[in-house]
């Protein structure tokens, strides 16, 4: 038994596809701990990896280097129907010439459970997605979104001690994908078994995992809860692939950060010497009168609004260009001219400092 | 309105009607007419020198069965008709499991490659159907003769020291229409299998299924259209097969319809010739009917 901590380990694992000759690394070494009974994302562009990750983790391929252990044992080379793994697929890939009701037992039955077992563990598993009223039907006569809670309930019914979903919900619609969203917290919940969940969606990450692990070019990039990769990306693709920011090239002296030459901003870690390049969010700017101690100047561009607040464009005088986003006001006056100059403000604490 | 419009539609089935109905004639005429020949000469009786009789008997059929001893004119079984048609049933059903259990990785194996590959492969597979079936049938007559490739060959290897004495048996003549009928299996396999959704094989291991309950529970039943399309496809020219039997086979060895030929040949008995016909046609049908029924009733059990 692994501890709680580590109930699944990815070792420096990686993934080669192509001739010996032609490699192509969809994985470069991604190394990352999953605890026990977590929702865990990874979450990153097309094409960084996720579903390469996911399959290691099923099974479906196997790892040119590195380990995967799941509860202290590695099963990185076990093949699929030999780990207690089980997978919500992309495209769903229900059997379509089984009834609702078969397609969710058929994992029991392959493990040999009694049919007395398997009747119950089936209804079970159609209450918990809501479907009992269908489970006779042919999987072709179903909606999409029927699909889907099909295909959850036929991963779930074996008892896993893992769920692997390849973007679930990206072909439903806005309003059924909300839906899920919630179905899926609760259902994880209710069961208490470890998901592991792919996205490319940041919202659909921030909103429903316990930690997320964001990808790139086949690599992990930042593993944290929602609010630390929000609050605290460590690079500037976390930092600009979730949410929006403002980056600002900054000079270091002295443990201090030194932005267009005017104003100096107390840096937690910062390194010796050197360029630095800063995040802020633009919700944390402040626009100030221009002069303002602690501000920097800038030149009003347009700006965009959005009914409960405003995104304003302005120019360092850098040339950087950034963005403030502002609440709008209860007496809806308008935002400041264009051309105007006006001072940026804002608390130290919202400054990150980021690896380039 | 309506009224108008109901009328119109009305003309128009008359005028498709009418405009189909010359090859629904040719249609009746070719296909439906020859079986009602059939169906009466089946009721009439063997003229001396073939051809036939205009008197009602129903002898044909009975023979079908029976012998008139020649001595005291009991009926007793024919048992020569009956090891013909155990053996055509016997031969046509083998025929059909070998040529699934070649024609199935065959057909797999197609239908998993690149697709610009497709082509060729089935290219392949089509081309014994441009060389005549006599052509073919005659080379596989010359591959196992005694004196044939595959004798020499076993011979030369020092496999066997005699040769096998292949041709004029029925092996021979289940090689030869396994040989004849398998793309008419492959084809529609590989139909229904490049139809196959493969995400689902990935779907089956990850719920536990072995290599072996993959294929059984999944591959299998997702496919069966394409099974039972194979199964006829080979069965059915194989219960009438001709040509394979007659020359793989011998001139003893024979099959349904080779001893429906000799009743319109040598032996001189069109009505009896009427009868085996109209009775294959029957048991065909028949057959036909309850596979596909027995084939499609556990849909969905798998
Ligand atoms: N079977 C494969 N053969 C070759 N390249 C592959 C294969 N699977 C994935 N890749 C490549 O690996 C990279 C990562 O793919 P994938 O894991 O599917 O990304 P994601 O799921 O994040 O969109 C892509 O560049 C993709 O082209
Ligand atoms: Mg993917």
């Amino acid at each position: 038994m692994g501890s709680d901590d580590g109930f699944i380990e990815i070792i420096d694992v990686t993934k080669a596809f192509g001739p010996a000759d032609r490699r192509v690394y969809a994985l470069g070494g991604v190394a990352a701990t999953i605890r026990r009974g977590e929702f865990f994302t990874l979450l990153g562009p097309s094409g960084c990896g996720k579903t390469t990750l996911l399959r290691l983790i099923a099974g479906f391929e196997l790892p040119t280097s590195g380990e995967i252990r799941l509860d202290g044992q590695e099963i990185g080379h076990l093949p699929p129907f030999r780990r207690p793994v089980n997978t919500v697929f992309q495209n769903y890939a229900l059997f379509p010439h089984m009834t609702v009701a078969q397609n969710i037992g058929f994992g029991l039955e392959m493990l040999g459970k009694p049919k007395a077992d398997i009747a119950a563990t089936v209804e079970r598993m159609l209450a918990l997605v809501k479907m009992t009223d269908l489970a006779g039907r042919r999987t072709d006569q179903l909606s999409g979104g029927q699909q889907q809670r099909v295909a959850l309930a036929r991963a779930l019914a074996p008892q896993p001690k893992v769920l692997l979903l390849d973007e679930p919900l990206s072909a439903l619609d806005l309003k059924l994908r909300k839906e899920m969203q919630v179905e899926l917290k609760r259902i994880q919940l209710e069961t208490g078994i470890t998901f592991i969940f792919v996205t490319h969606d940041q919202e659909e990450a921030l909103t429903m995992s316990d930690r997320i692990a964001v990808m790139s070019g086949g690599k992990i990039l930042q593993i944290g809860t929602p609010r630390e990769i929000y609050a605290h990306p460590t690079n500037r693709f976390v930092a600009d692939f979730i949410g929006e920011t403002n980056f600002i090239r900054a000079r270091v002296q002295g443990g201090k950060a030194i932005v267009g030459g005017e104003v100096e901003v107390p840096l937690p870690a910062a390194p010796a010497q050197g360029e630095v390049t800063l995040a802020i969010r633009p919700e944390h700017l402040r626009l100030v009168a221009k002069g303002t101690a602690g501000a920097l100047t800038a030149t009003v561009g347009d700006a965009v609004y959005f009914g409960t607040d405003s995104h304003v464009h302005l120019t360092l005088g850098d040339g950087t260009g950034i963005v403030v986003r502002q609440q709008t006001d209860p007496d809806g006056r308008e935002g400041p001219a264009p051309g105007s100059v006006l001072g940026v403000s804002f608390p130290p604490a919202a400054v990150q400092v980021l690896e380039d | 309105m309506r009224e108008t419009e109901a009328t119109r539609e009305a003309a128009q089935v008359r005028r498709n009607w009418l405009l189909s109905l010359p090859a629904l004639l040719l249609l009746a005429a070719g296909a439906i007419g020859p079986l009602f020949i059939m169906l009466i000469y089946s009721f009439l009786t063997p003229g001396k020198y073939g051809n036939v009789e205009w008197i009602f008997s129903l002898d044909a059929w009975r023979g079908i069965l029976f012998t008139r001893d020649i001595f005291d004119e009991t009926l007793k079984l024919a048992d020569a008709h009956l090891t013909i048609f155990w053996r055509s049933v016997r031969l046509s059903f083998l025929t059909t499991v070998f040529t699934f259990v070649v024609g199935f990785p065959t057909a797999w194996f197609i239908a998993t490659r690149p697709p610009r590959w497709r082509a060729f492969w089935l290219f392949l597979i089509t081309i014994p159907f441009w060389t005549n079936l006599l052509i073919r049938t005659f080379a596989i007559n010359q591959i196992i003769r005694n004196e044939g490739f595959l004798n020499t060959f076993l011979i030369k290897i020092g496999v066997i020291s005699e040769p096998l004495n292949l041709l004029y048996t029925d092996l021979a003549v289940f090689l030869g229409m396994t040989y004849v009928y398998l793309p008419l299996m492959v084809l529609p396999l590989y139909a229904a299998i490049e139809r196959f959704d493969h995400r689902l094989l990935e779907a089956g291991y990850d719920l536990y299924a072995s290599r072996l309950a993959v294929l059984r529970r999944i591959i299998f039943p997702t496919v069966k259209p394409g099974i039972i399309a194979g199964s006829i496809l080979v069965f059915i020219p194989s219960l009438g097969a001709y040509v394979t039997p007659r020359i793989l086979g011998g001139g003893r060895n024979m099959m349904i319809g080779n001893f429906i030929d000799l009743q319109f040949g040598q032996g001189r008995n069109w009505p009896l010739g009427a009868s085996l016909s109209v009775m294959l046609l029957v048991v065909v049908t028949a057959a036909l009917l309850i596979y596909v029924r027995f084939a499609n009733r556990d849909r969905g059990h798998g």
